[in-house]
């Protein structure tokens, strides 16, 4: 996949240790602006690392990142402050006005969540409160959407709609995407662009070529999985139906 | 069924019809699946089948059976009262039969005739009127020192520095040891009550405040700055309100302070207050009287708690585990 002319996203020699643990080393990333890129990796790869990098929330590295401006985070907690309301989460940090709540409410109209403006966050499932931490992210219209293995914590049911959810809104709002997680099928079905994070730089770069709606029993979709986890050195252990 | 891996007897019949696959097995029958890559873990015989067991009755023993009949709803606050209740009629039944000297046990009925005396003759409610002025002053004084201390010393780590170790010396040096010194500084009026009474609830106040402060999820703050608030945006709507149930407790441990404060204030020099009433009934042996300024301690204390947790139930709405609406 060639990169655009302005790139959302570039990294050059990326390089972040943990006292002796070099997390990070020399990671060359570049992400073109609407990209939907998912992030593999085995525990302890330094995939949130590089994301936190790229969130503002990490400055002590070496090399150059570049990211747009406007970013938004969502994290595998939903990380709601219970003592606001639903709205006034979703607009946190924009201002203050009638423009930013309407903004808010159709937010949480496109998740699904148009009933709940006025709940408290400890009202919610962990789905709700994670669709309420997405429409955070998206009303602020970011260039950049970064998903720390968002689907983390939910049930495997939920997760599927959260999938679907999430495609929807990425082809309605159409930022830069970088998802990171550590289920490969959930990187294959949401995904144009698959990077495999090892030893602290990329170490297999692949574009997802499936037709959308994507199937887990096809056989491209298969061969894909089969592929990225011996990049991940674990066995498949269903090779067949 | 003559293959030796089948013979499972149990098994094989909860597994059903008799080429259910059993893949993996050494020895699997001619027409079954191929065997497995040489990845799998070795086989495992089956184990010999169990007998079926005997079966009981779980819901034995939770039935209602010889339940007690329900008795009317009563309001939590009031079934509290329930230990207090009892304790009294105990001690109305000691005096009633006897058991204790007058003179060493009044009994409540006498307790509540001096309360009566104390109460028409105005006494009860100008002393009280004295004490709870000095408490609110102290109240005042205290939340006005403490709660800005705690602020600094929880939001950076130079005022936490400067501040937290001589708030730890605060606290471990006992009250009555300072009141000699107020008096020297602040002479026999008011003022020292009041400065002894603020310095309790200044350090709950601070220890408590301070620590929730520190102890506000990281995760929201991180989350909150990842969304472009502020650095006072953060405190104004991430730290403070995080703190808020621990400055709470705070203010619950703060009062309980204020009463055992003013008790000590009020030994010295107190031309009007409960102290004044308690010394004056100690010196003329009227045992009832002591008694009532007892209870009217221990109602301020259950009061000054139903006050919080009035406050809590008001400002920490968001906790409860129900849609607020």
């Amino acid at each position: 996949m060639t990169a655009s002319p302005t790139p959302a996203v570039v990294t050059r020699g990326l390089r972040r240790a943990f006292g002796d643990q070099v997390v990070l080393d020399g990671l060359d990333l570049t992400i073109a602006p609407g990209e939907f890129v998912a992030l593999l990796g085995r525990s302890g790869s330094g995939k949130s690392t590089l994301l936190r990098v790229l969130g503002a929330l990490d400055g002590d590295v070496s090399g150059t990142a570049r990211v747009p401006a406007r970013r938004a985070v969502v994290f595998q907690e939903p990380r709601l402050l219970p003592w606001q309301r639903v709205l006034r989460n979703v607009v946190l940090g924009l201002p203050r006005g009638a423009a930013a709540r309407q903004s808010g409410v159709d937010a949480l109209a496109e998740v699904g969540l148009a009933g709940k403006v006025r709940a408290w966050p400890r009202t919610l499932s962990g789905g709700e409160a994670q669709r309420v931490a997405l429409a955070r992210a998206l009303v602020r219209e970011p260039d950049l959407l970064l998903l720390d293995e968002p689907f983390g914590a939910l049930d495997a049911l939920t997760r599927i709609r959260m999938h679907a959810l999430l495609r929807e809104l990425y082809e309605r709002h159409r930022p830069a995407v970088l998802l990171v997680t550590h289920d490969v099928d959930e990187a294959i079905l949401l995904a144009d662009r698959i990077v495999v994070l090892t030893d602290g730089r990329l170490s297999l770069d692949l574009a997802v070529d499936l037709p959308a709606p994507r199937d887990r029993s096809d056989a491209t979709f298969a061969a894909l999985r089969s592929t990225l986890l011996s990049e991940l050195g674990v066995v498949d252990p269903g090779a067949s139906g | 069924m003559s293959l030796a891996t089948d013979q499972v007897g149990g098994r094989a019949n909860a597994v059903g019809a008799a080429d259910a696959p059993t893949a993996g097995r050494d020895g699997g029958r001619a027409t079954g699946p191929p065997p497995p890559a040489a990845a799998d873990p070795p086989a495992r015989a089956p184990g010999p089948a169990r007998p079926a067991p005997a079966l009981v009755d779980p819901t034995l023993g939770h039935r209602s059976g010889r339940r007690l009949p329900r008795l009317p709803r009563v309001p939590r606050p009031v079934a509290r009262l329930l230990g207090p209740a009892l304790l009294l009629g105990l001690w109305q039944l000691t005096a009633v039969l006897g058991v204790v000297d007058r003179h060493t046990l009044p009994s409540p009925a006498e307790v509540w005739s001096a309360a009566q005396g104390l109460l028409e003759s105005g006494d009860l409610q100008a002393h009280m009127a004295a004490s709870l002025v000095r408490v609110a002053k102290g109240l005042a004084l205290g939340l006005a020192v403490g709660l800005p201390l705690a602020v600094v010393a929880g939001l950076s780590r130079l005022g936490e520095n400067v501040v937290d170790t001589n708030m730890e010396i605060l606290r471990a040096v006992p009250n009555f040891a300072l009141l000699p010194l107020l008096i020297i500084w602040f002479g026999i009026g008011e003022q020292p009550k009041v400065v002894l009474i603020s310095l309790s609830v200044v350090v709950a106040i601070y220890i408590n405040t301070y620590s929730a402060i520190r102890s506000v999820d990281a995760g929201l703050v991180e989350a909150a700055r990842t969304f472009g608030v502020g650095r006072w945006g953060l405190v104004r709507h991430v730290v403070l309100p995080g703190a808020l149930p621990g400055f709470l407790v705070g203010l619950r441990l703060a009062l309980t302070g204020t009463w055992l404060a003013l008790i000590f204030a009020e030994t010295v020099n107190a031309p009007e207050g409960l102290g004044r009433l308690m010394n004056d009934a100690r010196e003329y042996f009227q045992l009832d009287v002591i008694f009532v300024v007892l209870t009217v301690y221990a109602a301020l204390g259950l009061l000054s708690h139903a006050f919080v947790r009035f406050l809590e139930a008001r400002l920490l709405v968001w906790r409860r585990a129900f849609d607020g609406q």
